[in-house]
């Protein structure tokens, strides 16, 4: 195996200089963060480069950090180089208040329902997107529900009447 | 959602070229699970698919996010719900991978035994499902039996056959008993000849070779592009396989081919389900092999020694009070798990199955996603069906294995 995550950061910061921050190896897998208005541009480049190869899209998803200030949403990327067998992870975070975040559509098809399970759940507004719309859940709904300021239900709860379920 | 803009505008008058919008599903008798595809018709030739997904949305990533890490391993059952154990191990071995905790070899092939397993049974209900909706229906009959066998083993590990929550987070509930054994043993000297029998309806069947070459196809790269894992993606020519790539669980000790086809049509993907059946059935005999060479005291481990994370044993709960601290400690949640993020996959029967855990430092994970096989290709259905005739459209959903649990999380 040729690539190693040391080769990947240093064409990356050749490339980028310093605009990818927060670079880690959590469990051995390559993580940084880069700028919102440039996933695209990084994600072009994994996906160009003769030498890196990053052509498959494994997985995308949001997390909300709700104390993040300015970055409560962080979009993750799960990137595979299939040749070399080389997986990495990178975040771009956007602001809520306007959570734009270039859509990957036109470099991985599979980004489709990717993102609008995302956007789904989180609100992120991928720009470029073909068909922004929900998909999980009911057309009619008019929140993020997987953002931290929807708790999931106390069960021990007594303010609750529990007589329509035969609980009564 | 129906959108009129959406439908395809004919010239005024034109009666010979009217098309027929169809709504296949989301209850449909030949979608074997809850999907919605509105297609477009002329005559029977389908012009345009819309997919509507989201009808078994149960909320999974967000109830994972209040529960402790061993309470969610009933919610990965759910997800492909034909191969329930192979969710278990891929959780599983998320966790250990999250919390450090090294896995015996025992365990370790005991756990290959049960993925393989289950990954025969997700692959014989597909390709017998196959059959069925080419008006084959024999070749399910026999199957299916030994797929009531496979549950039965389960039935002796686990105590529960569909939705199985087998094992715990460092190995097993409890040790495999001798009547696992035999039925495991039987399974091994029985299933040859049957799923021989069934390739010889099946493979060259004149019938069969009619209806599924040259439909549904997909070449490698749209594969690729579009997300394929597992079987599907095999079809179309490209060897990955998350056992061999990133080897979890002691496969790197298996010795084992990986199938591929060439179109990545119906009859592909069959093909490459049915080979790996026989792959299975190979990695199941050297597991237990290996399984058999254990003596002592190493032949009757079946966790690994990390008391902080691995249940306990109801007997010594009782007995013990080291036992019935971290019984309690792991049962309340108590335990804090480590902060840190985590990308584990395992090769479940339909592909890549993946989690990611961010973890806090809490009880509970911060924030987990499933990566579902079926989700990711199920977007490529309209792209596959589209210029085939109705009946293709079928067949190709029943050979990409589309599982509504898996798809909806």
């Amino acid at each position: 195996m040729a690539l190693t995550n040391e080769t990947i950061q240093q064409k990356l910061t050749e490339k980028f200089g310093e605009q990818l921050t927060d670079w880690q190896t959590p469990y051995g897998m390559l993580t940084f963060t880069a700028p919102a208005a440039l996933n695209l541009k990084v994600l072009q480049y994994l996906y160009d480069d003769a030498e890196l190869r990053f052509q498959f899209l494994t997985d995308l998803q949001a997390v909300h950090y709700p104390d993040n200030k300015g970055a409560e949403l962080a979009v993750v990327y799960h990137l595979h180089n299939l040749v070399d067998n080389i997986r990495l992870r990178f975040k771009v975070f956007a602001d809520i208040s306007k959570p734009d975040v270039y859509s990957a559509t036109a470099l991985y098809q599979s980004a489709n329902f990717m993102e609008r399970e995302t956007y789904d759940f989180f609100g992120v507004n991928f720009v470029g997107h073909p068909n922004l719309i929900r998909i999980l859940n009911v057309d009619e709904m008019d929140y993020f529900p997987m953002r931290k300021e929807f708790p999931v239900e106390d069960q021990t709860r007594i303010d609750k009447d529990d007589e329509m379920f035969g609980r009564g | 959602m129906t959108n009129t803009n959406d439908h395809i505008i004919l010239p005024e008058g034109s009666i010979e070229k009217q098309t027929n919008t169809l709504n296949l599903g989301p209850t449909h008798p030949a979608t074997h699970g809850v999907f919605q595809n509105i297609v477009e018709l002329d005559g029977e030739r389908i012009l345009k698919a819309t997919s509507t997904v989201g009808y078994i949305h149960r909320a999974f990533e967000k109830i994972a996010e209040r529960r402790p890490l061993y309470q969610i391993t009933p919610l990965t059952d759910r997800l492909n719900y034909c191969s329930s154990p192979l969710n278990n191990m891929g959780w599983h071995i998320t966790c250990e991978k999250l919390l450090g905790v090294t896995i015996p070899k025992r365990v370790d092939y005991l756990r290959i035994i049960i993925m393989e397993l289950s990954r025969i049974s997700d692959h014989l209900i597909c390709n017998s499902i196959v059959g069925v909706d080419s008006g084959a229906y024999s070749g399910f009959l026999y199957l299916m039996q030994y797929r009531e066998l496979i549950y039965e083993i389960y039935e002796e590990i686990c105590g529960s056959r569909l939705t199985t929550n087998i094992g715990r987070i460092g190995g097993f509930e409890r040790n495999f008993n001798a009547t696992a054994f035999t039925k495991l043993e039987k399974f091994i000297k029985e299933y040859p000849a049957v799923l021989k029998e069934f390739e010889n309806l099946f493979t060259r069947n004149r019938i069969f070779m009619d209806r599924t070459i040259g439909t549904g196809p997909i070449s490698a790269e749209r594969a690729l592009n579009y997300g394929f894992t597992g079987p599907n993606l095999r079809a179309a020519g490209v060897d990955y396989d998350v056992r061999v790539h990133t080897p979890y669980s002691s496969y790197e000790d298996m010795d084992f081919i990986i199938p591929v086809g060439k179109t990545g049509d119906c009859y592909d993907r069959f093909l490459v389900r049915n080979e790996e059946m026989w792959q299975s059935l190979s990695i199941i005999e050297q597991a237990y092999q290996k399984v058999q060479e254990f003596k002592g005291a190493e032949a009757e481990v079946f966790h690994a020694d990390s008391p902080a994370y691995y249940l306990p044993e109801k007997k010594d709960v009782y007995t013990k009070m080291e036992a019935l601290i971290y019984h309690f400690k792991i049962i309340m949640g108590e335990t804090n798990i480590p902060a840190g993020e985590v990308y584990s996959s395992i090769e479940a029967a339909n592909g890549e199955l993946g989690f990611y855990l961010v973890s806090d430092g809490g009880r509970t994970p911060y924030r987990l996603h499933f990566r579902r096989p079926c989700f990711i290709y199920y977007q490529a259905f309209p792209e596959l069906i589209k210029g085939g005739m109705l009946s293709d459209a079928i067949i190709t959903m029943s050979s990409l294995n589309l599982i509504a649990g898996e798809l909806d999380a």
